[in-house]
């Protein structure tokens, strides 16, 4: 019955918060927020399909701290290449041989590949065994692989434990 | 000093606009086009945010927004279209 | 305190414009255009993080207490970028945009566009 109510009583309870911080805090925000925080579940419930849960939430904290300082570091280093002659500019397709499984933690490792240094992801194969990737600048292909692979996937894997 | 340092961090923001918009007219590639446009309209709601701290309103955020959501639609529709290559398949 | 709260926050300012700047930079300048997507995923999306962190510290100042929508504005391009990134360069793989000369392994692209596994 109360599953029946609440689909998703997360992203409900997520909803009003955003809801009531992006208006202000008053009684017929509150209400309207509610409605809205608890109808909306109703109609999205049936879309979303089951995915890997975040085990260790702490992890996953540590992971996008990381991967924001990652960001900082890259885009220096990018704008070093874009100011530089286009000449020295050697860049290249890889691609990355996966351990991890699931749709949902392949679509995290892909967007932290693609908001980190010099590297864009491009495609999965179709068994998605593979992550090919788009680099600005290849100096040496394996110690990219290995690097994203320890930095990125081995995190990943713990915090979705698969 | 801020009201300096948000005019020549709004002259930097412009300049960048005016650079997207030289992609966007030689191209040559369509994807390239459509990049430019997604660079344009991340640099718009810059512009704008910059506006409301200028004039220290709130409106300008609401509209920001709109723009965020808006242009990452309309980029996936492209690429979507792009992909296809054709409107009747 | 305020000034270097505002020293800190035109700092931030001036360097998001200067990110900005260089990711437009390097989408006229960079050669090819799988080269060109690296531009605004990461030198735009940090110049608008810079820029929207600046703006919720001004707000403060103000005393207007904190307002939430910049997160919200920066949350959500940090989550888009990646994804039309993807979507953008799959569409031009697919429409067999040129590479630049001296791609490494540009054969892979081949590979990509049917979705296989690598050979070799």
């Amino acid at each position: 019955m109360l599953k029946k109510l609440f689909p998703m009583p997360l992203h409900s309870v997520l909803l009003l918060i955003v809801w009531l911080l992006l208006n202000d805090l008053s009684v017929g925000h509150l209400v309207l927020g509610l409605i809205l925080a608890i109808s909306i579940p109703w109609v999205a419930a049936p879309l979303s399909d089951p995915h890997a849960r975040v085990k260790k939430p702490l992890h996953a904290l540590r992971y996008i701290l990381m991967v924001l300082g990652d960001i900082v570091v890259s885009n220096f280093e990018v704008a070093g290449r874009i100011l530089r002659s286009n000449k020295h500019l050697k860049p290249g397709l890889i691609a990355l041989p996966l351990d991890l499984t699931g749709h949902f933690p392949l679509a995290v490792l892909a967007s932290t590949i693609s908001l980190t240094p010099g590297t864009v992801s491009v495609d999965f194969s179709e068994d998605m065994k593979w992550l090919y990737i788009h680099a600005l600048h290849v100096d040496d292909e394996h110690s990219l692989i290995e690097r994203i692979k320890t930095r990125y996937e081995a995190p990943l894997r713990e915090i979705f434990a698969c | 000093m801020l009201t300096t340092v948000l005019m020549i961090v709004s002259v930097m923001v412009g300049l960048a606009l005016v650079l997207n918009t030289i992609r966007l007219l030689i191209g040559p590639s369509t994807a390239d086009r459509i990049l430019a446009l997604d660079t344009l309209y991340i640099n718009s709601i810059a512009l704008i945010v910059l506006l409301g701290l200028y004039f220290a309103s709130d409106m300008y955020f609401e509209s920001a927004l709109l723009i965020a959501m808006l242009g990452f639609v309309s980029t996936a529709a492209l690429a979507k279209y792009m992909l296809r290559g054709d409107i009747i398949e | 305190m305020i000034f270097w709260l505002e020293a800190f926050a035109s700092f931030l300012l001036l360097t998001g414009g200067v990110f900005i700047l260089i990711g437009a930079l390097g989408m006229v300048k960079l050669p090819d255009f799988y080269t060109r997507l690296h531009a605004p995923t990461k030198a735009t999306t940090l110049g608008i993080g810079c820029i929207l962190v600046a703006s919720v510290m001004l707000h403060a100042l103000r005393g207007e207490g904190l307002s939430i929508q910049e997160l919200v504005i920066s949350l959500f391009l940090f989550i888009t970028a990646p994804v039309s990134a993807y979507m953008v360069a799959k569409a031009a793989l697919q429409r067999r945009t040129p590479f630049k000369e001296g791609t490494v392994n540009e054969e892979m692209s081949k590979d990509i566009l049917v979705r296989r596994a690598p050979k070799g």
